[in-house]
């Protein structure tokens, strides 16, 4: 635990090791444990309101663990404030679920944001690096003076996803990438993702509930329910996982262990 | 999940009445620390470099020149009633000789900082608090953090460093404009010669007078951007949580600026 070996080429990429959180008597994060080894695509699959979202934020250092142990490159990181927390996020990009654009800003410096205010790189680099990265996700040029608001959804998430990029992350977290768009332009998006994390050589933790997004962009995928990690295996198993619960999420069904221990839990 | 939910159950059934008090006095305390937190972190970060400065012009301009219509249209009504009042005040012990010197003073003094921090809370602490509190519920400001870039650097310091540098330069502005008023009022209405009038207003006006009400100004300003930064920076849940991080942004300023406003006054002039 002590001595963080940060030059260990074998360590992975992100190590969780029993993570919990709580918010007051509900116990979110019950003992999360995770290995996403360098390149690695991971997806986290699960119900809405099973803490995808808070796991993301833990490991970003948004909120922070009860205890348990958060590694990026074999070094420990939660507890990290400051400069010293800037300079791991440094190494994240990340995907917001609205695409959290400043609608105060042009999209261009929306994308160039991390460069210019994170790097102090300069305005003109920026935002020639910021046109690669819109011509990257197939947005226009022109689209780089408009502002967020003008924007549709699925623009909107390509943006996110330059933005994400720009500062070539070796991480990147992506929030529910495919919510709220029409089933071709998910897959627009999940195209993108795959091509541009293959690009970068990034590792990748995504969180979705989108079964179509979670097999396309991910290597591995695992379950996360009632606070643990139930089922971690390769992509194209998780359709004969053999686990009940996995087999009702990837299904779809009304039936099956998860609604009826919500509905034990109710009753 | 549920244990925890029996265990709730169980504490409603005895209506335990310390629980309730416990329970009010542990939130209480809860955000007295939240607030200390933030206000420790919000100047730390106004006095420390590295600064915005494109975000501090920005937040000049918006609190200064935008607020100038208001401020003056405020301060000019105030000036001209305030004349109008004390003379027929003075007029029951044939005092009207003092309506130049009461406009001005109370102006400075009070008026000036007090109606214009309370107009000014209404604009910008509003607009702060909305605007800060609609990116925290989209996540604009976790995406801030994501880029290594400091909320509280890019978003509070800009504001707090605005409100304290614009709102004794609006104050100055509106005294000049409320004197001019009572001047108006003065010459026009109440029949005062305007060079006696304009000597008047000179001859007992102290310095400390207007400096006083610079310095609370400022307090002010700093009170205003601080409330409007604090509601939105921990306002949650969607378009109701911004609306009532407004509405507590713009009371909580204007109840601080009449309870300060009390305390600077008397820390000058109680003897």
């Amino acid at each position: 635990m002590n001595g963080p070996n940060a030059s260990d080429p074998d360590a992975p990429k992100l190590r969780l090791r029993d993570v919990r959180k709580r918010f007051g008597a509900n116990v979110v994060l019950d003992g999360i444990g995770l290995d996403i080894a360098a390149g690695e695509s991971m997806v986290v699959i699960g119900g809405s309101g099973t803490g995808k979202s808070v796991l993301l934020k833990c490991v970003l250092g948004l909120l922070r663990p009860d205890s348990g142990s958060i590694e990026v490159d074999g070094a420990e990181t939660v507890g990290l404030t400051g400069r010293a927390r800037d300079r791991v996020n440094a190494h994240i990009g990340m995907l917001f679920q609205g695409a959290a654009l400043f609608d105060s800003l042009p999209v261009w410096e929306n994308v160039a944001f991390g460069l210019i205010q994170g790097r102090q790189t300069s305005r003109f680099a920026a935002r020639a690096r910021a046109m690669d990265c819109l011509d990257q996700v197939g947005l226009r040029r022109r689209v780089a003076d408009l502002y967020p608001a003008e924007l549709s959804g699925g623009m909107q998430k390509r943006v996110g996803l330059a933005r994400a990029i720009a500062a070539q992350p070796d991480i990147v977290f992506f929030d529910e990438p495919t919510t709220g768009l029409d089933p071709i332009m998910a897959d627009v998006i999940n195209d993108l993702i795959v091509a541009t994390t293959k690009e970068l050589g990034a590792t990748a933790l995504s969180i979705t509930h989108d079964m179509a997004s979670a097999t396309k962009i991910g290597d591995r995928i695992a379950m996360l329910y009632k606070g643990r990690l139930i089922w971690v295996g390769a992509a194209k198993e998780v359709f004969d996982s053999g686990n009940a619960h996995v087999d009702q999420f990837v299904h779809g069904r009304a039936d099956g262990p998860i609604t009826e221990e919500a509905e034990a839990q109710a009753g | 999940m549920g244990g925890e939910r029996g265990r709730g159950r169980k504490g409603q059934d005895g209506v335990n009445f310390l629980a309730i008090v416990g329970r009010v006095f542990l939130a209480f305390v809860l955000q007295v620390g939240r607030f200390s937190i933030f206000t420790g972190r919000a100047v730390s970060h106004m006095v420390r470099p590295p600064f915005y400065p494109r975000l501090i012009a920005r937040q000049m301009v918006e609190i200064g020149y935008y607020s100038l219509p208001v401020v003056g249209l405020t301060t000019l009504f105030s000036g001209m009633v305030l004349a109008l009042q004390s003379h027929t005040g003075f007029a029951r012990f044939s005092a009207e000789g003092a309506v130049a010197t009461v406009v001005v003073i109370s102006l400075t003094r009070e008026l000036g900082p007090v109606l214009a921090g309370l107009m000014v809370a209404g604009r910008i602490g509003a607009a702060m608090a909305a605007e800060i509190g609609t990116m925290r519920v989209t996540e604009q400001i976790d995406a801030l953090s994501t880029l290594s870039t400091n909320p509280f650097k890019y978003l509070v310091a800009p504001r707090l460093i605005a409100g304290v540098t614009m709102l004794p330069l609006l104050v100055l502005v509106g005294d000049i404009i409320g004197v001019f008023g009572g001047y108006v009022i003065g010459t026009t209405k109440l029949g005062f010669n305007p060079a006696t009038y304009i000597a008047r207003t000179a001859e007992f006006l102290q310095v400390l007078d207007v400096v006083s009400g610079l310095i609370k100004a400022a307090v002010f300003g700093f009170v205003i951007a601080l409330m409007g930064c604090y509601h939105g920076y921990h306002s949650r849940g969607g378009a109701q949580g911004v609306g009532a991080a407004t509405t507590n942004a713009v009371v909580s300023a204007s109840i601080l600026i009449l309870i300060l406003n009390y305390m600077i006054t008397e820390l000058f002039f109680a003897q």
